[in-house]
């Protein structure tokens, strides 16, 4: 399968005056194409840092990184990024919310903005088209916010903790839907998150960071035999707890 | 939305008590203000107080009936009116656009910075006589004056909700590719709209300020002008109508901003 992202030996240094803090030390390694790949590690341990830099709005320090074959040098089309938060502006409509990138990246025309009332209607926003974000349910403004993602059509979703703003049953129904969303629009994902479970659910591959600076401490496939699969069947296979144990022993917690 | 006829008495109890709140509010404000006005009155005309002094609610309303005759009383307070409203309209747009410039540029910013503490904490009126000179006993000079007043303030505020401005949302439209004046457009100015209203609140306050200073050094026309000079020939009942008349004039200008920001907020 196609290489969609290579990370090659990168490293993150970050400067203040009070210092030098490095946050990702040589840090190697490929996704695939139409992989959902999660990142757990200590809290604090640059996970954030590596969507930043895979993104393009850092620069590393030291090493390469290619997606699609060519090297990142600033933000790309390429690639759709998902905060913490919805981060959805008041001021504007779903609708205009949703074509916010398209507006940057002056890919604005009839066709695009179709197509992004094409993604509301198929998600179940449509009705909500004209609406402001503070009439919206938590979970209907992330799913929003990923429309909004995807209307740029990118290769490449990063997301960064999505669902860490949610109470505990809406994230569990919306990270189901968006993992339908996002295999359904067949994507490739990496999801960084200190969930072990939300981890495990979704992903094809879980990557563990060690503490600061970052390093791979070691790499599962997640091979899970449940029917009809989907995150929340996911977490009744048998192998789950396998799976969450040991992530939970290198992850090394000390309270 | 909701069913009146359905409301249980215990709903009816609580609605009713916050109306009878309301109701003993405002009547004890009309109360105050006509008690006020009564007992200066009463107190002028027994001579407890000498109302060539203190002046008398009574002499306030003949001196507005002689002004208004010859329609100067319009005049004055059209002229301060319209001096206020250009110069905090004038402040708040210099004011943003310049901190419009501080936040695009830091190196800008912080070069200033002590420039504008000292000029925020220097009383802005002290300038007055240098205005005067420069630009010349002229309503122009009035408009600078009331503009100065509130321009350091609008940059310091609006500049502060500039660079408060989400980081999180600049970022998501950095993954976009936003540069920075799509940042500016699309986040830092729509967000901050509040900010700016409310500079706008305090800019009504502090242009008017800097516009009766100006009348009182340019002494031509306005409600300024009317206080200064009824106060050198010692015509207490103008000055007293002035300063009311200023108060209503004030409030008024208030309450359009208010509705404004209304409008706006509805808008947004």
């Amino acid at each position: 399968m196609e290489k969609v992202v290579e990370m090659q030996d990168v490293s993150m240094n970050y400067h203040s005056l009070g210092g030098e803090t490095q946050a990702i030390k040589s840090l190697s390694f490929d996704i695939l194409d139409g992989e959902f790949v999660s990142i757990v590690g200590p809290s604090g341990c640059g996970k954030s840092t590596l969507l930043s830099l895979i993104s393009g709005i850092l620069k590393p320090s030291k090493g390469r990184i290619l997606i699609k074959n060519e090297e990142v040098k600033g933000p790309s089309k390429n690639i759709g990024y998902m905060l913490q938060k919805d981060h959805l502006f008041e001021w504007r409509t779903i609708i205009k919310n949703v074509i916010i990138g398209l507006e940057i990246q002056c890919t604005l025309n009839k066709e695009s903005y179709k197509s992004a009332e094409k993604l509301l209607k198929e998600y179940g926003l449509y009705e909500f088209k004209n609406h402001y974000p503070k009439q919206l349910s938590g979970g209907m403004r992330q799913r929003a916010a990923l429309i909004r993602t995807l209307t740029a059509n990118p290769d490449l979703l990063l997301l960064d903790e999505p669902f860490s703003a949610l109470d505990y049953q809406t994230r569990l129904a919306i990270s189901e839907e968006i993992w339908l969303i996002i295999k359904k629009e067949k994507k490739t994902a990496i999801l960084v998150t200190h969930d072990i479970s939300e981890a495990i659910s979704m992903s094809d591959r879980v990557i563990v960071l060690t503490k600061r600076p970052a390093e791979i401490k070691s790499v599962y496939d997640i091979i899970l035999t449940c029917e009809n699969k989907t995150p929340i069947t996911c977490r009744e296979a048998p192998e789950f707890r396998y799976y969450f144990n040991s992530i939970w022993k290198e992850l090394d917690v000390h309270v | 939305m909701y069913d009146k006829t359905n409301f249980s008495q215990e709903h009816i109890n609580y609605i009713k008590s916050h109306k009878s709140f309301k109701r003993a509010v405002s009547f004890t404000r009309i109360i105050i203000f006509i008690t006020i006005f009564f007992v200066w009155e009463i107190a002028a005309n027994l001579q407890w107080i000498d109302p060539f002094i203190m002046s008398q609610p009574s002499r306030m309303l003949k001196t507005v009936i002689t002004l208004s005759k010859d329609g100067s009383l319009f005049l004055h307070t059209g002229v301060t009116l319209y001096e206020t409203i250009v110069g905090f309209v004038l402040g708040t747009v210099f004011g943003t656009i310049i901190a419009i410039v501080l936040w695009w540029s830091n190196f800008l910013a912080k070069v200033l910075d002590p420039y504008l503490v000292v000029l925020n904490a220097l009383p802005k009126t002290a300038l007055g006589p240098v205005i005067l000179v420069w630009i010349g006993g002229t309503t122009k000079s009035i408009i600078v004056m009331a503009l100065l007043v509130s321009i350091i303030v609008t940059i310091i505020s609006v500049y502060s909700g500039f660079s408060n401005c989400d980081e999180d949302k600049i970022k998501l439209l950095k993954t976009f590719g936003a540069n920075k004046r799509q940042i500016l457009k699309l986040v830092v100015l729509p967000s901050n709209i509040p900010a700016i209203i409310s500079a706008l609140k305090i800019n009504v306050g502090l242009s008017l300020v800097g516009v009766i200073v100006g009348e009182f050094l340019v002494s031509k026309e306005g409600l300024g002008f009317l206080i200064i000079y009824g106060g050198q020939v010692f015509k207490m009942d103008m000055v007293m109508m002035s300063v009311i008349i200023l108060a209503i004039a004030a409030a008024l200008l208030y309450l359009s901003v208010l509705w404004i920001e209304k409008k706006v907020t509805k808008m947004m």
